[in-house]
C-alpha cells in the first residue's frame, strides 16, 4: 500500500494531522517531518531524510506520496531527495496539493488500494476542489476558487 | 582559502552572526517569519561548538567546508540554512573537482584562484537550490554581484583579502539594493508590494558573512 510522508514546520501539527489522517484511513502508513532537530519551528532535511525512508519502508517498496506545508519545506525536501539513491527517488512522488486536505484525500485513496500517481493526483487535485458550498453567501473579494 | 583563512572566517561569521541575531531576526520579521537571526546564530553556534570540539576545522579546506554546510544543514531550520549549507558543501567539492591535467598532480591554482572557483560553485548552488536569481530580494542580491567583484579583483591580481574586501563591499551596496524590490521569493513574497522599503534579512546576512572573510583573509 502506498505510504505518506508529511513534511512541514511543526512536529504539533504534523502528528495532528496523522491522527486526522489515521481516522479516515488508518491501514495507511504516515511518517511525519515537522520542526528542527531541536524541536523548534523550522525544517529539518536530516529528519525529512529519515522519514521519507520510514516511509518507502512502510510502504514494501510501493511507493510515497510526500505532502508539505510552506516556506522552507519544499527547499528542505529537495534537498532531502537529493541523498536518496535513484531507486528509491523514483518511488516518491511529491505532491502540491494542499497539506491537511491532499493528506486526508491521499490517505483514503492510498487505502483503496490506489497506485503512486493515483494517489498524487487526487492530492495534487485538491488544490483546485472548492470547500465552500456553491451556495455560500457572497464574501467580500469573492471567491478564491472558481467554480 | 587557506586553513588558517577558512577556520579563522568560520569564527568570525560565527561571531558576526551572533552580534547580530536581533538585528537579523528583527529585518526577518517585518517581511518574513522573524526567525533568520535566531535561526542562523543556532547553526554557527553549532558550527562554532564543533571547531572547538575538533570535530570540525582538521582536514582538508574542501572537509572544513563540507562539515561546516552539514552542520548549518542539520540545525538552522529554515531556508537560509539549507542554503547556505549547500553553498559551503558545494564550495569545497568544487576544491576537488578535477580540473585537467595529469591525475593526481598538484593543485597548482593560487589560493586566490581556487577561492574563485570555491566561491562561484557555492553562489550556483544557493540560485539553484533556491531556483531564484538576482533582481528578487533574495541572498542573492548580495553574492551576485560579490561573486563579481572577487572574480574581477582577483583577475587583476588583488590578495584574497583584498579581493574578499571587494566582495563585501559589493555584497553590501547589492543588499542595501534590496530596500526598493518587491519579493518574490520564500517568505517575504507573501507582502507582495508590502515587502518594498525593507532590507532582505538573507543579503544583509551574506554580506555579513563576506565581511567576515574579509576579515580573516587580512588578519583584522
Amino acid at each position: 500500500m502506498i505510504a505518506l510522508a508529511l513534511v512541514g514546520h511543526s512536529g504539533a501539527l504534523l502528528h495532528a494531522l496523522r491522527e486526522m489522517v489515521a481516522q479516515a484511513a488508518p491501514a495507511v502508513a504516515v511518517a511525519i517531518a515537522g520542526g528542527t532537530a531541536a524541536g523548534q519551528l523550522g525544517t529539518s532535511s536530516p529528519g525529512i531524510h529519515e522519514a521519507l525512508r520510514a516511509a518507502l519502508r512502510a510502504s514494501d517498496g510501493e511507493g510515497v506520496v510526500v505532502l508539505f506545508d510552506l516556506g522552507s519545506a519544499a527547499l528542505a525536501l529537495e534537498m532531502a531527495l537529493e541523498e536518496l539513491p535513484d531507486v528509491d527517488r523514483a518511488l516518491i512522488a511529491v505532491s502540491d496539493g494542499p497539506l491537511v486536505e491532499g493528506a486526508v484525500r491521499a490517505a483514503v485513496e492510498a487505502a483503496g488500494g490506489a497506485p503512486l500517481a493515483q494517489v498524487c493526483a487526487v492530492a495534487d487535485g485538491e488544490r483546485a476542489t472548492a470547500k465552500l458550498p456553491p451556495d455560500w453567501p457572497d464574501r467580500p473579494g469573492g471567491r478564491a476558487v472558481a467554480r | 582559502v587557506t586553513d588558517d583563512v577558512l577556520v579563522r572566517w568560520l569564527r568570525l561569521a560565527g561571531a558576526a552572526v551572533a552580534d547580530a541575531r536581533e538585528r537579523l531576526t528583527g529585518l526577518d520579521a517585518a517581511i518574513g517569519d522573524g526567525d533568520h537571526g535566531i535561526n542562523l546564530d543556532r547553526g554557527f553556534r553549532e558550527l562554532l561548538r564543533r571547531l572547538d570540539e575538533g570535530l570540525l576545522g582538521s582536514g582538508p579546506p574542501a572537509a572544513v567546508l563540507e562539515g561546516a554546510g552539514r552542520a548549518l544543514i542539520g540545525t538552522v531550520g529554515g531556508a537560509s540554512g539549507a542554503l547556505y549549507g549547500r553553498g559551503f558543501q558545494r564550495a569545497g567539492a568544487a576544491l576537488l573537482a578535477p580540473r585537467g591535467g595529469p591525475a593526481g598532480a598538484p593543485d597548482e591554482r593560487s589560493r586566490e584562484e581556487r577561492a574563485v572557483v570555491a566561491f562561484g560553485a557555492a553562489v550556483d548552488a544557493i540560485a539553484a537550490l533556491g531556483h531564484a536569481t538576482i533582481g528578487e530580494k533574495t541572498m542573492l542580491d548580495a553574492l551576485v554581484p560579490a561573486r563579481a567583484a572577487f572574480e574581477a579583483a582577483v583577475g587583476s591580481g588583488a590578495t584574497l583579502g583584498a579581493a574578499a574586501r571587494r566582495a563585501a563591499e559589493a555584497a553590501e551596496a547589492g543588499a542595501q539594493g534590496t530596500i526598493p524590490l518587491v519579493a518574490t521569493k520564500g517568505r517575504a513574497s507573501y507582502l507582495g508590494e508590502r515587502s518594498i522599503g525593507h532590507l532582505d534579512p538573507g543579503a544583509v546576512s551574506s554580506a555579513l558573512l563576506l565581511r567576515a572573510l574579509a576579515d580573516a583573509a587580512t588578519g583584522a
